[in-house]
């Protein structure tokens, strides 16, 4: 990384952004407050499925905000990127009022900006190594939102730009899954001049971008554009291909490709194997989510059912619980309750996120756990038995251990049940792949730093490997693992 | 998108498709299944794969016209295109020689057994089969049943073909008559908790093949989890096949009406 820190030091010096950081003084830059990002009121924005919650910046807010960055000559920051884009350079162009240059800026390290400003834990990221964050205990830059802003804003104004590639070296290779990972993968693939195809399982490119995240939260518009930008590059797409099944690693190979990137996702379910659990009107967060964004069962013309409950209750404490239990408002909920065993201060969830659920009326029942549902007479759901939790010592993950408080067993009425406590790696392609070294835990065994697997041409990354992590961080892998593909590659086939 | 090669009725509610699928003709083997879903707003079905043609590179499927998405295709003529088809998925069928295989097949059922009893037949083993519809005129696949089974037997609700009765009743009669290794029934829920019960009684091996709701049949949804030996599974990625005297049908046929008000509705439409 000797390299790019060279780099970062070079373009810091460019005259524009030397010209720029005197133009304001530090101690002016300080006093600016951070940003508010504009929301959709509570009341309405849980009318609709799609109405997104945060309407972004604009120009001059997010030229304001760009302007409290310093431009620091050590930007931490940067560190705190799982896809290292170079964040002063993005948000100095912003503050000179470039804002395609700094859109550019972006792409030239992650395929995907507009969704990373809508959806990465920017507060446990980059924001968190923020000179703001880390020594003077103030707000830090918005750099979330003025990712988003970028990339919005080259969107709408209707001039795209395609990021250069190198020359087609006509090497074939492919990323098996079209989720964050495989997407990132494909991005730096291409740019490096290989022959790129991404294969879907589903009938839609985007994995958890599409069938996880709703709309509210990330349109599908948005993600499409993004995939066409990919599409424009030169990445090719193949959906309703199930690798190792629709045909073999070896069919691929006879075809041509010379490489593969695993970034099949964590699609396995859990359940918490309690009974009643198999109850019509108990489903998984993954079901109940599919149906809606993949299948748009809430819309009248879907053919897809799901079914609305009038009291839902979700099991879970992740973004994944939030998104299915403000989910089930939008379609019609009474009340929705999310159950988590442990408190708030322990919640896997993005701030965020609970803020945006505690704003629309979600109702938070902490540290209970189910332990069993109850039919009503014909067989469907109506009740849940909860045990009350206290917080214990810590456990192997720092958080309080939730432990049971004896005889407190409390029961409410339910008519749906979504259990969201997290997902297993699908065995499904690995499954295909002999000789490939699984850990027990289901996951495809890697190089921490080249993402390689125990096959030499095979590679991995997102949460195959992690077993459930963050768009980000599957993002980070991908990027990973093509700079590694690439370097094997190049030697193998003298490139 | 997948063209229509060939549409033919096999009776008054069952279609037969010809689908182009170079790949998956290739790659299928007996007992797997496709997911496929007509229009953009179109909902997934899985259809087990009947037959494939490697040389025009097809795969055959049957499907009963019974709600709004299975209506859709069926609406579909030859020359039309399937919006989206993917597979092969879940588990083939174990293929083995045991000896004597007796395959029961109800209804619509009766098309995903034949691959089963085709492949059966041609690793070498003696296959009696029993074939059971409401009446004449919705029992499927005979002739072709008949190309690769030793014995066929056919029994009718009403009378009107074969023998009036059960297939349970058909398959008992065979049991008693000869050694029977091994059983696979397939057919509706209930049709093949009763199969299960009566080879159980006989302590003979046996498998079913279910058709549990599923949205996209990868191991992702957990819509088609069944309980199996005390254990949840996945329909889709652990199966479709299981043992049969390890199912909990009762629980199975609860599941299948989990969007019964649903599925009522969108007839209606």
């Amino acid at each position: 990384m000797t390299d790019y820190s060279e780099i970062l030091k070079q373009e810091r010096n460019a005259a524009w952004r030397a010209e720029l950081r005197n133009t304001v003084q530090n101690k002016d830059r300080i006093n600016i407050e951070r940003v508010h990002m504009t929301e959709a009121e509570p009341h309405e924005r849980i009318k609709s499925q799609t109405c997104e919650v945060n309407k972004g910046l604009t120009p001059d807010q997010a030229r304001r905000e760009a302007s409290r960055c310093m431009d620091c000559v050590n930007p931490t920051c940067i560190e705190g990127c799982p896809v290292s884009i170079n964040i002063p350079k993005f948000v100095k162009y912003i503050e000179a009022g470039h804002f395609l240059d700094a859109a550019a800026t972006l792409k030239e390290f992650s395929a995907l900006p507009a969704v990373c400003g809508r959806v990465c834990p920017q507060e446990k990221q980059c924001e968190a190594k923020c000179f703001y964050t880390q020594k003077m205990k103030k707000d830090p830059v918005a750099i979330g939102y003025l990712e988003r802003f970028a990339a919005d804003y080259e969107r709408e104004s209707g001039k795209i730009q395609v990021p250069k590639v190198e020359k087609r070296n006509g090497v074939k290779v492919a990323a098996i899954g079209s989720g964050p990972a495989s997407l990132s993968f494909a991005g730096d693939m291409i740019k490096f001049g290989y022959d790129v195809t991404v294969f879907e399982a589903l009938h839609e490119i985007g994995g958890v971008l599409k069938y996880g995240i709703p709309e509210f939260r990330l349109p599908n518009s948005i993600v499409d554009v993004e995939l066409d930008n990919l599409r424009q590059m030169g990445v090719n797409f193949e959906k309703n291909f199930v690798v190792g099944r629709t045909a073999s690693f070896e069919d691929l190979k006879e075809l041509g490709y010379k490489a593969f990137f695993i970034g099949s996702g964590a699609g396995l379910p859990n359940f918490m194997n309690i009974p009643g659990e198999n109850l019509n009107g108990v489903m998984s967060s993954n079901e109940y989510l599919t149906r809606v964004n993949l299948m748009y069962a809430n819309q009248s013309d879907s053919d897809t059912p799901v079914l609305r409950g009038k009291c839902v209750a979700v099991v879970g404490g992740g973004n994944t619980a939030m998104d299915a239990v403000r989910t089930s408002k939008r379609l019609g909920a009474e009340r929705s309750i999310i159950i988590y065993r442990r408190s708030r201060d322990e919640m896997p969830a993005r701030l965020e996120e609970i803020k945006h659920a505690e704003e629309e009326g979600i109702e938070f029942m902490n540290l209970a756990n189910p332990i069993e549902y109850l039919p009503n007479a014909e067989g469907r759901v109506a009740k849940v038995r909860l045990q009350r939790m206290k917080l214990g010592e810590p456990d192997a993950s720092g958080r309080r251990k939730p432990v049971p408080i004896d005889g407190d067993i409390v029961e409410i009425d339910i008519d749906l049940a979504i259990v969201a406590i997290g997902v297993s790696p699908n065995p499904l392609i690995p499954a295909c792949l002999a000789g490939l070294k699984m850990s027990k835990w289901g996951t495809i065994e890697v190089n921490e730093q080249t993402m390689q697997s125990s096959i030499p041409e095979v590679f991995a990354g997102g949460d195959i490997v992690r077993g459930g992590a963050t768009v980000i961080l599957a993002m980070g892998d991908g990027r990973r693992a093509a700079a590694s593909m690439h370097d094997y590659l190049k030697n193998r086939y003298n490139l | 998108m997948n063209k229509i090669v060939e549409k033919q009725r096999l009776s008054e509610l069952v279609f037969k498709f010809v689908v182009e699928a170079p790949m998956i003709a290739k790659s299928r083997k007996p007992g797997n299944f496709v997911i496929l879903r007509v229009g953009t707003k179109g909902e997934r079905i899985p259809l087990t794969i009947v037959d494939s043609d490697l040389e025009n590179g097809t795969i055959t499927l049957i499907v009963q016209n019974v709600g709004a998405s299975s209506g859709k295709l069926c609406a579909l003529e030859t020359g039309d295109y399937i919006t989206d088809l993917v597979g092969p998925l879940g588990k083939a069928t174990h293929i083995h020689k045991p000896g004597t295989i007796l395959a029961m097949g109800g209804g619509v059922g009766i098309a995903p057994l034949y691959p089963i009893v085709e492949a059966f037949k041609k690793a070498g083993n003696r296959v009696i089969t029993v074939l059971a519809a409401r009446n004449k005129d919705l029992l499927i696949l005979e002739k072709e049943m008949r190309e690769y089974s030793d014995e066929v037997i056919i029994m009718t609700d009403d009378g009107s073909y074969g023998r009036k009765g059960l297939i349970t009743d058909g398959a008992e009669e065979i049991i008693k008559r000869e050694k029977v290794d091994e059983c696979i029934a397939i057919g509706p829920a209930i049709m093949m908790k009763f199969a299960a019960l009566l080879t159980k009684k006989y302590n003979i091996p046996t498998q079913v093949s279910l058709n549990t709701i599923m949205v996209d049949g990868t191991g992702m949804c957990g819509a088609c989890r069944v309980t199996v030996n005390g254990e949840t599974k996945f329909t889709c990625v652990d199966g479709p096949e299981f043992n049969a005297h390890q199912i909990d049908f009762d629980e199975m046929l609860q599941r299948l009406r989990a969007y019964k008000n649903e599925e009522d509705q969108a007839r209606k439409k």
